[in-house]
């Protein structure tokens, strides 16, 4: 029985909550929808709340909420300028959800969003895709300068266009499995150390006692992943940030 | 059969234990296809059309909820306390500079009333000093007067006296004649002796 609560790769298994199949599609509501519902739910309510009152000095909370909002503000202004601040709601939104749903994974029994590559895959396809389309809207063709940096040598272009274009391919792969596999890999050793106090209390008073050596390694790992939650979002959002700026400035 | 899946993390584990034929079972009642579950859970094709459907429902809400109701709030908020600060520190400015004034004619009326003072201290010196030398100058005028007039006096006994030595000087010249001679010596021939030793 212990080994079976040990098995760490459970945590991630998709279970239907409400099954919905439309055109042969599996479009049921999951816990993974219901996780991204919390998520949003949370993320909504905390900054509704906490800045409902408009204070002039704020309460704690409200500061929380003006510092993500500020601080999210200066990523993308340092980054892409005055000009990016157009896609400030974009960024703010991406770093909120990434965020939150990667600190409500942390609670013990929930489900973390972001530890499966799809979701991530869909946020970073939304950012690529939103500078795809930006800016060929806005440079037309002239976006594609963004493969051909200034100040090369002709015979070397060829090779750098190249590589600039599988860096911008890569990207997208780049931002969703990074975030993935940073929230998997946490969960994972996490579930294990936690798994090692189950299975060794289990072997009776001296198990009990070896337990505390990975008991200790698990709180330590708990601090480590709320640093890599708070972490991989902000990579996330200053990745986007800077991918944002290519859009606008695609001429290096 | 598990209906509250997303918190039966104790209940699963056993079912999934290598025993593929319940699981088989377990999970033909939520019609997931039994082949899928051999795929490690975050790469599971079947799981992804529903992931990126509620993704797109959910984060599509929370971006519009942000850009919407949030954000301009957030910012509101900001804006105000900026312009707040920048209104206190104008006018903190402009109340130091009401103190400076202030303090330059404060000091510039102090200026002021020290000439002013220095100016009624000389003036009162002067007319004292002025005061003194006309009393100086009556009294000194006044002594010479009383000096005159006493000199006057003294130079009018002085010439009676001498005029009075004279006429002692004759009478007792004749008397001296007439004791001497026995005759009498004219006046006239006295006073012209007498005159004559005298000078």
């Amino acid at each position: 029985m212990a080994a079976d609560k040990v098995d760490p790769i459970h945590q991630f298994h998709i279970n239907k909550l409400i099954p919905i199949e439309i055109g042969g599609y599996d479009l049921s509501f999951t816990n993974s929808a219901l996780f991204m519902v919390a998520t949003v739910a949370v993320a909504s309510a905390f900054l509704y709340l906490s800045t409902s009152s408009r204070s002039l000095v704020p309460s704690r909370l409200q500061s929380v909420s003006e510092m993500a909002y500020e601080f999210v503000g200066n990523m993308l202004r340092d980054a892409a300028g005055t000009q990016g601040m157009k896609f400030f709601p974009l960024v703010f939104s991406l770093f909120m959800f990434v965020l939150v749903a990667n600190l409500l994974g942390l609670f013990p029994y929930f489900f973390t969003v972001t530890s499966h590559i799809i979701v991530t895959f869909g946020l970073a396809a939304l950012v690529i895709g939103t500078v795809v389309v930006y800016g060929f809207m806005k440079h037309g063709l002239g976006f594609l300068k963004l493969f051909v940096p200034h100040g090369v040598p002709i015979y070397l272009l060829p090779l750098v266009v190249l590589i600039e274009v599988i860096s911008f391919v890569s990207r997208p792969v780049s931002l969703s499995v990074r975030l993935f596999a940073n929230m998997l890999a946490g969960h994972i050793t996490l579930k294990v150390f936690s798994g090692f106090v189950v299975s060794l209390s289990a072997l009776g008073t001296l198990g009990i006692a070896g337990s505390v050596l990975p008991l200790a390694m698990a709180v330590a790992l708990t601090a480590l992943e709320l640093l890599v939650a708070f972490l991989q979002a902000y990579v996330f959002a200053v990745l986007t940030c800077m991918y944002l700026n290519d859009a606008l400035h695609p001429g290096h | 059969m598990f209906v509250t899946s997303a918190f039966a993390q104790e209940s699963a584990p056993a079912v999934e234990d290598g025993h593929t034929g319940t699981e088989g079972d377990t999970h033909s009642g939520t019609g997931v296809p039994a082949e899928a579950h051999g795929v490690f859970p975050p790469f599971d094709p079947a799981t992804f059309p529903s992931q990126l459907l509620w993704l797109a429902i959910t984060f599509g809400l929370f971006y519009l909820f942000l850009k919407k109701v949030v954000m301009p709030r957030v910012g509101g908020i900001i804006d105000v306390r900026n312009d707040r600060i920048t209104q206190d520190l104008d006018h903190a400015a402009r109340l130091k500079a009401e103190a400076d004034a202030a303090v330059a004619a404060y000091e510039q009326e102090l200026a002021e009333a020290k000439t002013k003072a220095n100016a009624i201290g000389q003036q009162a010196n002067d007319a004292a000093k002025a005061e003194a030398e006309a009393a100086r100058k009556k009294v000194e005028a006044a002594l010479d007067q009383k000096l005159g007039e006493a000199e006057a006096r003294i130079s009018s006994i002085k010439a009676n006296a001498m005029k009075e030595v004279g006429t002692i000087a004759e009478d007792t010249a004749s008397a001296i004649v007439e004791a001497l001679v026995g005759g009498k010596a004219s006046k006239a021939e006295i006073a012209a002796a007498v005159k004559s030793v005298a000078r």
